[in-house]
Order: structure tokens, then sequence, then C-alpha cells
């Protein structure tokens, strides 16, 4: 009896995180079939060559990301590698995992500092074309921030594969006599092939679904991705039966990528964490030590570069002119509040779903999995299928016949930013909570801990550690979100990254440049606790 | 870590002590994996202190690991001739000589993970008879291997040891290989040389303190 009722509680929690998402994903595609079936013909009519320009466009700059950004991380991650200890090696990787946790729109800011028509570069590049420089905008200026996103990020993945290759091989290599291009034939590119589609999978995603770098950095009708193009149709045009047909576009393409991942065996989520160098025996000769410093030194420099660049234009911007200002400080507390509020709702749903795996698994002993039991295993997954932008595109249509759009962007910004945290902060929080029930499952059943007792007594201390990198993680990914802020933003409710945005459009370019810097370190200093709590759990 | 050790030509040595007492590491410097903070490594003579392990007249067979999952068996042993896998028509006469002698004829063309723990380490060493060193460090080479298929491996070592002379380091944990193969034994413990004597000798009780207690009752018995 304890015993069932102890599962009962969990399996029950489980049961209403799963609702609760189901709500979310399904409210939206709700409220685009009502109005597609509402305006069938004006839907059907939105499959133009526009719609097909678009959707072609959205996969050309995502293929293009991922082949710029892909081909130099497996050099990049390479020379890496083959360098196991050298001075600023770890201060590298740990620089590179910076644009992970830095806004989308900081970063197009960045490079725009960098390379625009008023940036850094642009007397250089004007010499040099003996022309004024146009700045980067359109194709060039989404590559160049897709790259400075991604490289660092495949380049991260490939190298953890590498680590993985045994010492006895590396050992084998030097006494073998292979140099560098033999042992990349024998040592290196097999360990590579393998992890390849899985990191290029990852990283053309991540460019196909990309809303807030083509939004800000994207030019025109002529560079324009599915999601901005359904943000645009909402927002501008107020056109819900385009919006639709890009909406069923961009799930229909999605679900397709997502697919050919899981049949390439890709991790959709992209783990960043990197196992301790080992003792290797290399022995590059003279010349491919230059090669790869000189590859080393060009990836820091293009990773180093954007960052530096908003870092320098923040601080010549009138910070604290901008630091008192009534719409800053507004901005400030709404984006704290909403990304306080959705990494909680983030944190309550994820244990819950865990919790509830956990006891299915438990009670199933050796039996198959029940579909509800992968629900709750893949259920958080779901979020990666149905971009934010989606989910929020729906919910804009549906709403609108109840009043006040507007009206529920608290709401819709908490739900939707927590969601798409979720496939994370499982991945945080899962292998904790399992090896301690593993440990204390029998104890607590003996004992009779149950309920609230064992979730305050055995349960949380050993989450603990874990809710809070999670925590921080979901609040750092929901602080710069510009996604479904975006579509339900106004002059009452302003998130920063919003804000950010419309001094942008404005032209008030210090402004941003201010705004971005000050995004970007409260943002940093959350990954940083993290971090911290990732690392003292261990 | 301090070693003072020399060692005949031909002769087959025993690297016996306790695991982190510097057994591989003693191993690793011979090969060229670690560099001494001070001192020499001479071979045959000549000073290999500061030559590259594939320039040093060694080669060195592990635990595991020995053998890349991708290649086949005959491009594994390929390795040992030509590190670009650059071939000669000698050189495959030599290949499939080898591959014969470590008994793996018709394997030739299998991929590791096709073979059996035992048969691995044979691939491993039919490479270490083509790239013909005089050379040849063993680090527990058959600690994973059941008891009958180790019988078969030190035997097979001991017809190479006939065959090719080299000399032999065998670091290992298991008295009785060290019985059936070495004539000599190096007792390492605390990162240093505690002993060097005969290998039966210390094996029935003569050897230092330290490799007493190592063995414990199982050593004595035997």
């Amino acid at each position: 009896m304890t015993r069932s009722t102890s599962f009962n509680g969990r399996i029950a929690a489980g049961a209403f995180a799963l609702a609760a998402i189901a709500f979310l994903v399904g409210g939206a595609f709700a409220g685009l079939l009502v109005e597609a079936t509402g305006d069938w013909r004006g839907a059907l009519a939105a499959f133009d060559p526009y719609l097909v320009r678009v959707a072609r466009f959205t996969l050309w700059q995502a293929l293009l990301s991922t082949v710029l950004s892909v081909i130099p991380a497996i050099f990049v991650a390479r020379a890496l590698a083959r360098h196991p200890r050298f001075f600023g090696r770890s201060f590298i990787l740990q620089l590179f995992a910076v644009p992970l946790a830095l806004p989308a729109i900081v970063a197009a800011l960045g490079v725009l500092a960098l390379y625009g028509r008023a940036g850094y570069f642009a007397p250089v590049f004007s010499a040099l074309a003996q022309d004024r420089w146009p700045g980067i905008y359109g194709l060039s200026g989404i590559l160049v921030a897709h790259v400075f996103f991604n490289l660092p990020l495949a380049a991260r993945l490939l190298l953890a594969a590498l680590e993985n290759i045994p010492t006895n091989q590396w050992r084998l290599s030097a006494q073998l006599g292979m140099g560098a291009r033999a042992s990349f034939r024998f040592i290196e590119w097999p360990v590579l092939r393998a992890a390849l589609p899985g990191v290029a999978g990852l990283v053309f995603m991540l460019c196909a679904t990309s809303f807030t770098i083509v939004l800000t950095l994207g030019g025109g009708p002529r560079a324009t991705t599915l999601e901005v193009a359904i943000y645009q149709a909402l927002r501008f045009d107020f056109d819900p039966a385009r919006a639709i047909a890009l909406t069923l576009t961009q799930v229909a393409l999605t679900a397709l990528i997502v697919a050919a991942m899981g049949r390439l065996g890709a991790s959709v989520t992209g783990d960043a964490s990197l196992p301790a160098s080992p003792r290797r025996a290399l022995f590059p000769g003279n010349s491919e030590k230059l090669a790869n410093a000189a590859i080393i030194l060009t990836a820091l420099a293009f990773v180093a570069g954007p960052m530096l660049a908003t870092v320098l234009a923040g601080l010549q911007s009138e910070l604290s002119r901008l630091a008192q200002e009534a719409a800053f400080l507004a901005a400030l507390r709404t984006s704290l509040i909403f990304s306080a509020s959705s990494a909680a709702l983030c944190l309550l749903l994820s244990i819950a779903l865990v919790m509830a795996r956990r006891a299915l698994e438990i009670r199933r002993g050796g039996g198959s999995i029940g579909p509800f039991e992968q629900m709750t295993d893949t259920g958080a997954m779901l979020v990666l299928i149905v971009p934010p932008i989606i989910i929020g595109a729906g919910w804009f249509i549906l709403l609108r016949h109840l009043g006040d759009v507007f009206a529920f962007a608290p709401m819709m910004v908490i739900t939707v930013n927590a969601v798409m945290a979720m496939p994370f902060t499982v991945r945080v929080l899962r292998p904790a909570h399992d090896a301690a029930s593993a440990r204390h499952e029998k104890l607590c059943l003996a004992l009779g801990i149950g309920g609230w007792n064992r979730v305050r007594l055995v349960d949380w201390p050993s989450l603990r550690g874990p809710a809070g990198t999670a925590f921080a993680f979901a609040m750092a990914l929901s602080l710069g979100d510009l996604g479904v802020i975006a579509l339900f933003g106004s002059d009452q409710v302003q998130t920063l990254p919003y804000l950010l945005l419309q001094r942008m459009s404005s032209y008030r370019t210090a402004d941003a440049a201010g705004l971005a810097l000050f995004l970007g370190l409260l943002c940093m200093v959350l990954m940083f606790l993290a971090g911290r709590w990732g690392k003292e759990r261990a | 870590m301090l070693f003072d050790l020399q060692i005949e030509s031909s002769d087959i040595v025993a690297v016996m002590g306790p695991s982190g007492s510097g057994k591989s590491t003693l191993l690793n410097l011979v090969a060229g994996f670690e560099r001494p903070d001070a001192g020499r490594i001479l071979i045959g003579g000549q000073d290999v202190t500061d030559l590259a392990p594939a320039r040093r007249p060694v080669s060195m067979v592990f635990q595991e690991n020995n053998l890349f999952a991708h290649l086949t068996v005959e491009q594994n042993v390929g390795l040992g001739r030509s590190p670009r896998l650059r071939l000669s028509e000698q050189d495959r006469t030599d290949i499939a000589a080898a591959l014969e002698r470590t008994g793996l004829v018709g394997k030739e063309r299998r991929l590791p993970h096709a073979l059996s723990g035992g048969e691995r380490q044979r691939v491993a060493l039919a490479r270490v008879l083509v790239r013909d060193r005089p050379v040849l460090l063993l680090d527990e080479p058959f600690a994973s291997l059941g008891p009958a298929l180790r019988d078969g491996m030190l035997d097979l070592m001991k017809e190479l040891h006939r065959d090719h002379a080299m000399t032999i380091l065998m670091a290992t944990h298991d008295p009785r290989d060290a019985a059936r193969l070495t004539e000599t034994m190096i007792v390492v413990d605390g990162g240093r040389i505690a002993g060097i004597g005969s290998t039966s000798d210390f094996l029935s009780g003569n050897g230092p303190e330290a490799f007493d207690l190592y063995l414990g009752a199982q050593g004595r018995k035997e």
C-alpha cells in the first residue's frame, strides 16, 4: 500500500507536467487549425512563390552555416587535440563555451559592432575595397553570426570525441612513427567521421530554427527565414492565413530534420562538457606545430572579436544615463521577473517528469516500456520539433479572439520559455535523481519514508546542486530570449531583449550597445553560477 | 621516481610490484612516451633519451587498445612496417609470415571486433614481428585473458624469443606468468627498484621484503 501510494504521487506529478506541455503545444495547434479551417482558401493561397523562396532560403543559409562552422571546427578540434597542454588552452576552451550562454541578440550586435557599416573594421574594409564598406547585412551577416555561435560549439563537441581516443592509440601512433597525415587518417578521422553526422545535424537544426540572428542581421525579403516570415506576417502584415502556411511548412521541415538526425544518431541537445585532458604522448613536428598555432589563433580571433566589440561598444555608450532611464529599469524588472518565474516553472515541470519516469521504471520492473513512460522520457524534447515562435504564433492567432493579445504577454513568455529550456534541464537533473533513487529507493520503502517527507529528506538534498544549475541555465536562456516576446511585446510589456531590438530598429545604436553589454553580462553571471553549482555536485 | 637499472641483452625480465609503484612509468620511459626529468636511457649502448618513440629500437604491447578498430588484421599488422600503409610485395610476404607464425591464418581480413581477446593480442604480437625491433615491452599483456589462452600466449612468447632473441620486459601482476616466461625479475616499489635477481629465487622467497609483502600468502605457495 505504502509502496503504490509513494509511486502514485510522483506519477501523478509527471502526468500533470505532461498535460501542461501538451496543453501549451496543443493550444497552439488548435489555434492554427481553427483559423485554417475558417479561412482554408486563404491558407492554401499562401503557399505561393514567396513561401517557396523563404523555405529555400531557410534551408540554404542553414546548409551554408553548417558547412562553414563544421569544416573549420574539424581543424580547430584536431589542433587542440594534438596539443593537450599549452599556455591558455583552458582559457580558449572556456571562451569557446561563451557563445552558448550569450543571447543571440547580443551576439548579433557584437557582429555588427565589428563588421557593420559603422563597425570597428569598416575603415579597414573601406580602404581595402577602395569603396565605402556597406556593412554585413543579409546572408553574409547571418552566416558570420551563425559561424560565431556554432564553430566553437562544433569544435568542442569534436574535441570531446577526439579526447575519448584511448591513450594507448596515441602512444601506438607515436611508436609506429605516424606523421600528422597518417595519424589523421588512422586515428583521428575514424573518430571524427563517427561524430560528424551528429554535430552537423545539431548545427543545421540550430541554424534552420534561428530567429533572432536572421531578424536582426537579415535584410529585407531576400534574406528571410520561415520563422522571421511568421513573425512579420503576424506583427506587420497581420495575415494569419500566411502565418499558418508558413508555420505548417516550418513544422514539417523541423520534423523532417529531427527524424533525419534520429536516424543519424545525433544528440539534439548538444552536450558541451569536456573530459579532463589525459596525459597523451604526442610528438608533432615543427611545421605542424606552426600550422596548428595559426589555426587556433585564427579561431580565437574570430570568436573573441565580436565579444570584445560588444564590450568596447558598450563601454562607449552612456551607461550611467542608460541605467537611470525609466524604460531600462522597467524592462530590467520585467525581464528578471519573467525569467525567474520561467526558470522556476521549468524546474518544477522537469523534476516532475524526471521523478515520474523513474517511478514508472521501478514499478514496471523488467517489463517493456509503456507509452506513458516513453512520454515522460521524450516529452520534453517536443519543443525541439515545435520551436517557440511556432507555439507563440499559434497562441497569438487563438488569443486574439479572446481580447487584447498583448495582455497575455507575461503568461506566454513565462510558459513558452520554461518549456523551451526543458530538454536541457531534464538532462541535468535526471542522472542525479536516478542515481540517488537507485541508492535510496529500498531504504525509503523499508523505513516508510514517503510523500513530502521523502522529497524534503531524501530527494531534495541530492537534487539541490543540479537544480541550481538547471535554474540558472533556464533563467539565462529565458533572459536572453527574443522569440515569444517579439510577438507579444508592446509598449506596456518590454523585456531587455525587446527593448534592445526597439533601440536597434530606431537606430539608437549607442543605447543598443549599452543594453547588449548589460544583458550579456547578466547572462554570463548566471551561466557562471550554473557551472559553479554543477561542479560542487561532482 | 628514480630508476637505476641495467638489463642484459636478450634477457626476459618480469617487472613486478604493487599498482602505482611505477611499473608502467618504467616501461613508458624506455618506450619514450614519457621523458625523464634527469638522467639517461641507453639501449644497446646508444643514448635514446631524446629520441621520439618511433625512432627507438622498441616495440610495445599494451593490455588493450593495441589495434585500430576500423582496420583489418592485415592492415593493423602492416602499420608495423609502414605508418602510412604503403606496403611492398616483400612487406606483404613478411606480414603473411608473421600472421602464420601467430596462428592467425584465415583471419587477415577480419576487423578487431570479430576477434577474441587472445586473437587481438596475437595480432599485436604479429605487428611486433614485422617491426623487428630488438626490445619488446609488454604492459600486462595477458591480464584480460583466461588461464588457457594465457598459457598459449606464454608459449608463443617463448618461441618468439627463441627465434628472435629480443630483450623482453614484461610488467605483470601474476607470479605464474613470471615463473613460466622470465629468467630475471625486477621488483619495483614506491617509484624505485627494490630488487633485481633470478625469477625462481625471488618466487621461492629469497626476494626483497617488499616483494614478499606484495605477493602475500598466494606467492609463497607457488
